[in-house]
């Protein structure tokens, strides 16, 4: 099985690529693959925990708790959480926080590289 | 024990999004990467600046006056003094009406390296010679 890493930049509300990417973590890590998952920009706003699920919009934070389960490694840029007004505290828990070294750390050793930009 | 090359292509311009500028902080990281990776192993990225990324890229930026955040000046003169490989599409440039010497520099901070305005073609190389794209 292969390792795959996905950068993460869109948000959570107003597009659905998040979702796609999360279901496509979810068939990879399913599959056996190790699957390492980094936001930034908008999807760190993403890492709260409390979210409600209305059904007018996605919601991240019971697929993010799932992914974990399964051992899906996932980590957000601590500074675009932070301006986002987000704190570790208010974190889902198990969501790794660190600056952006930590994404190209798991793209040096990745087999594969989807890095779906913001915007 | 090996360098891994990385291409980071920015094509969309700077201040009206916020993924072009991660993409130049993205780029710097590559700086502390090594406190988790083995002695040995290295990132190499070459930030590339195509299409509507070339814009913002110019000197004498007021971004601190006019939005209350640092330039992207600011984060491409440290690209610079961190060593990175900054390479320009001359194409683009020439249909924005670009001149090369309004591009920022890192010289009078002690920076080796300039950016580079390079044919397309380089880019292509560059992209070519990278085991791994980022499009920002």
């Amino acid at each position: 099985m292969g390792v795959l890493t996905i950068g993460c930049f869109p948000g959570l509300v107003g597009s659905a690529v998040y979702d796609f990417t999360l279901k496509l973590c979810d068939a990879a890590a399913a599959k056996g693959h190790k699957v390492n998952l980094w936001f930034s920009g908008n999807a760190a706003g993403s890492v709260k925990a409390h979210q409600k699920h209305l059904k007018d919009y996605s919601t991240g934070e019971k697929h993010l708790t799932a992914l974990l389960e399964k051992g899906v490694e996932i980590c957000t840029c601590e500074a675009c959480s932070l301006a986002r007004g987000v704190t570790k505290a208010d974190a889902i828990p198990g969501v790794q926080w660190n600056a952006m070294h930590w994404y190209l750390a798991k793209i040096y050793s990745t087999d594969r590289l989807l890095h779906i930009g913001g915007e | 024990m090996a360098d891994v090359k990385l291409a980071m292509v920015v094509q969309n311009p700077q201040y009206k999004g916020e993924t072009p500028r991660l993409g130049i902080t993205h780029a710097i990281s590559y700086q502390t990467v090594e406190v988790l990776l083995e002695d040995g192993e290295t990132i190499t990225p070459t930030l590339c600046f195509v299409d509507k990324g070339v814009l913002g890229i110019t000197k004498n930026q007021k971004a601190m006056e006019a939005y209350g955040i640092t330039s992207t000046e600011g984060h491409l003169k440290n690209a610079l003094l961190v060593d990175l490989d900054v390479l320009v599409c001359k194409e683009d440039l020439a249909r924005y009406g670009i001149a090369e010497d309004q591009l920022v520099d890192a010289a009078e901070m002690g920076a080796d390296k300039s950016i580079q305005v390079v044919p397309y073609s380089e880019i292509q190389k560059a992209i070519s010679n990278a085991k791994h794209v980022l499009f920002f």
